[in-house]
């Protein structure tokens, strides 16, 4: 197995932004080419081998070449930035953009990660066995293209806004989550295991929602159909079925009108 | 600054009928000149093409609705922004590009004037500011004046020596440049929900009819004698079937002659005419009608237009159509925003990708080529995108390799997902033409320039002119049989020099150079009635006065004014 070990040498005052640490641009390159990548610090250009020390060997292609970094990579962000495959540990805590825009491959981070975790993902796996921050598998602030496909597991907590602008995919939070959650879904699954705090489906038109612990405040666009037996991440449960969102018109629908469901477990 | 010579370049100047020719260009100061001592730092241009700088006659790069689009569009912005360098400013943004990578942009494409083409006379300081703001390029504004309540009122009783006074009194205050014509009376009807579909739908409570406006606009203008022609966004703009329309606007122009002093022959400016020219009943018949369009305008010699050519990007579009916004956002159900400048404009904000998989948006990219393929008079054609709304400005080099290259518009066709759909709608397969690139000199210099009464300024390389010279790296005798080295060779200018100042090398900008901000003073004699009316209207009907109005002289900190005495 072809693996490329990173050691971060430095925690920097800004942030760094790795955009090149990801299989597809390390395979097939020598250590000397790997730590000739660019890398930015603010405006300040400089190389992925000032600040990490650089062991292994990668792969020849990306689907063989096997990334680990161990060290604390809280101020570095686009870790596995649009990477196609191959798998990338971090063994530390993880800044913004941890699989950004991923369309394959797979990403462990032993730790927290920070904001925009699987951004616009259209494949792959990502865990996090620690907390999130706002934005999972959301869409870019202000685009209306989000998550296409893949899985994130969030072992953790989770923030804000998850899931924005769905389409496709999975998302499961373990633990509890803020407020947010798929709002403007046209497809995919969020599964919550803790418990809401609210506003979970505004603006949904289609996809699935499943919190397994309680939402503290129910949207008003959301109503009760019935119960209904479902099998969930390996637990079978019955639920509560609602749909919505009722204020929505979908504008492509014409005329048809279309729902998301959002199950909620039964206590 | 000191002495420029440009030695053993192929020269194409259009304005002295100079092709290919190799001669040397000599630079003093800011001006080019017959000759220079021998000491002028020389530039070898051997083997590459020098023109002058190119000439942008309407492009949206200041203001408040570019302003919109920024901040509703952080997406424009992600993987497209060019970290800062030494001492030059991070770039930001695709399609509503920061000023700065607005100015660098045009600098690398080696443009030196660009046309801000709608202003809102009452966010004119905003405009100035962001002109101000955007480094390199010399630049003016156009406000709008379609729309505005005085206007109507004016035009309706036929005073056009009121009109002008008022228009008069607007250039100045709001230090514009021309008369910028926009959706004429639709946009005002917007104001009930309603627009001008034909050319004698009245305005609400006006009562005035587009036809009116448009040609009491004319009227006007040629009565001011300003540099530039009405400057004119046809009612109907987008809609399948509206070639009609265009065509009924066009021949408003008939029967008016250019006065002025500034060498302009024409009294209309069709502007984005792409958008105008198109055939069907629906977008499901929608088909090209550029022939018919162009047919026209080849014999009115009267016109000017420019092309408006879809470039099939992500985009922004943001007019003062406000309707049209409405209705384009009906369509994709992206975000949109509007708004109402008071008596005056109003404006819209969507963002629209042009789609190689969408059949229509194929036929969109065919007809912009079209227009310009089928133009006989290429000093009265000139290149645009309408920069957001059919693409961004960057694409022109793309526009060019496309006019030049039958082979690469074959490409794009290949690649479309209904290419045989696209064929049967549009002439573009059938249409082998290649411009050369003097042709391409005239469309995006030497035309433009003189569309806009400067062309004793830009658009040319004769002795007096102002020094802005590109060098591109093509070979005139050896033109590149790959199409793709010729948008290489337009994107970034082997050398750009603005005002006799070296801005870019290889590519690179190198210089924050000297802009100018064009403005036309067009003096008037007294008009007790207008300033009057101008009170009434700022103490009844505007929400801020007429003495907080005028954009302070601050704010255009590098004028060049173009002063006009007008004879009563």
């Amino acid at each position: 197995m072809a693996l490329v070990t990173l050691k971060p040498n430095t925690t920097p005052e800004l942030y760094f932004e790795c955009y090149n640490i990801s299989p597809d641009t390390f395979a097939g390159k020598t250590l000397m080419e790997i730590a000739d990548l660019d890398l930015h610090e603010g405006k300040i250009k400089a190389k992925l081998g000032d600040f990490f020390e650089i062991t292994g060997s990668p792969g020849k292609t990306a689907e063989e070449t096997n990334i680990r970094i161990i060290g604390d990579c809280s101020r570095m962000k686009y870790i596995g930035n649009k990477m196609t495959a191959g798998t990338i540990t971090v063994e530390g805590d993880a800044d913004m953009y941890v699989g950004g825009w991923m369309k394959g491959g797979k990403i462990h981070v032993i730790g927290n990660v920070d904001s925009f975790c699987g951004i616009a993902m259209e494949g792959g796996e990502i865990v996090v066995d620690g907390d999130a921050q706002n934005h999972v598998g959301s869409a870019y602030r202000g685009d209306w293209r989000g998550m296409r496909g893949g899985t994130i597991r969030i072992r953790g907590n989770a923030g804000n806004d998850i899931g924005t602008f769905m389409l496709g995919g999975t998302i499961i939070i373990e633990k509890d989550a803020f407020i947010h959650v798929s709002t403007h879904a046209e497809g995919g699954t969020v599964i919550i295991k803790g418990d809401v705090q609210g506003r979970v489906g505004g603006q949904m038109v289609k996809g699935d929602i499943y919190v397994l612990g309680k939402v503290q405040y129910m949207l008003p666009g959301f109503k009760k159909t019935a119960s209904v037996e479902k099998e969930i991440d390996g637990l079978n449960a019955t639920f509560t079925h609602y749909i919505g969102d009722l204020g929505e018109r979908h504008p492509k629908s014409k005329g048809q009108q279309i729902y998301g469901n959002l199950y909620v477990l039964e206590s | 600054m000191a002495e420029i010579l440009i030695k053993n370049g192929f020269v194409i100047d259009p304005t002295r009928n100079i092709n290919g020719d190799v001669t040397d260009i000599a630079i003093k100061d800011n001006r080019i000149v017959e000759e220079v001592g021998s000491n002028a730092k020389v530039i070898d241009a051997r083997g590459k093409v020098v023109m002058a700088g190119g000439v942008d006659i309407h492009s949206h790069v200041a203001g408040p609705k570019v302003n919109v689009g920024r901040l509703m569009r952080p997406e424009d912005k992600l993987f497209k922004s060019p970290h800062g360098q030494d001492k030059y400013r991070m770039e930001s943004g695709f399609s509503i590009p920061s000023t700065f990578k607005t100015g660098y942009d045009y600098a690398r494409m080696g443009y030196a004037f660009v046309m801000e083409a709608a202003m809102p006379p009452l966010h004119a300081p905003h405009v100035h500011e962001e002109i101000h703001d955007t480094p390199i390029i010399d630049q003016a504004a156009l406000p709008v004046f379609a729309n505005n309540w005085f206007v109507f009122e004016y035009l309706k009783n036929g005073e056009i020596d009121n009109a002008a006074a008022y228009i008069s009194w607007i250039l100045s205050a709001t230090k514009g440049y021309g008369v910028k014509v926009v959706n004429p009376g639709g946009t005002a009807a917007w104001a009930w929900g309603l627009n001008c579909n034909t050319l004698y739908d009245p305005v609400p409570y006006f009562d005035i009819t587009p036809a009116e406006i448009i040609t009491g606009l004319i009227e006007t203008n040629e009565y001011l004698g300003l540099p530039h022609s009405v400057h004119m966004h046809q009612n109907g703009l987008g809609t399948p079937g509206n070639y009609e329309i265009t065509l009924e606007s066009l021949k408003l122009a008939e029967g008016y002659k250019a006065k002025n002093t500034f060498g302009r022959d024409t009294v209309m400016h069709s502007t984005h005419i792409q958008f105008h020219s198109y055939g069907g009943d629906s977008w499901g018949n929608f088909e090209s009608k550029a022939r018919e369009v162009m047919d026209y305008v080849n014999k009115q010699k009267s016109i000017s237009i420019d092309l408006g050519c879809v470039t099939l990007d992500e985009t922004t579009t943001m007019t003062a159509d406000g309707p049209f916004e409405h209705h384009i956002q009906n369509l994709n159900h992206l975000k949109w925003a509007n708004t109402d400048i008071e008596l005056e404009t109003a404006g819209g904000v969507v963002p629209y990708v042009y789609d190689k998989n969408i059949k229509v948006c194929g036929i969109q990219w065919a007809i912009g080529l079209e227009m310009g393929l089928y133009a006989e008079d290429k000093m009265r054609t000139f290149i645009t995108t309408d920069h957001p709304n059919a693409g961004p400005f960057i694409r022109y080099p793309r526009i060019i390799k496309w006019l030049m290259s039958k082979k690469a518009r074959e490409e794009v066709l290949a690649s479309f997902k209904y290419s045989d759909k696209v064929i049967d709608a549009t002439n573009i397969h059938s249409i082998n033409t290649e411009l050369s690139l003097y042709e391409i000199a005239q469309m995006t210099r030497a035309g433009p320039a003189k569309a806009l009464g400067l062309s004793h300024m830009y658009g040319g390389l004769a002795a007096g002119m102002d020094a802005n010279v590109g060098i591109f790296d093509l070979d005139y005798t050896n033109m590149p049989a790959d199409p793709e080295e010729i948008e290489r060779a337009f994107t970034r200018a082997n050398w750009f020099i603005k005002s006799g100042e070296i801005v870019v090398k290889d590519g690179d900008v190198i210089s924050h150079g000297n802009k100018r901000t064009l403005w036309v003073n067009a003096r008037v004699k007294e008009n007790p009635q207008v300033i009057r009316d101008i009170h009434d209207k700022f103490l009844k009907d505007y929400t801020v006065g007429s003495d907080t109005y005028h954009v302070r002289d601050y704010l255009v900190p590098n004028p060049l004014v173009i002063d006009i005495d007008v004879e009563a």
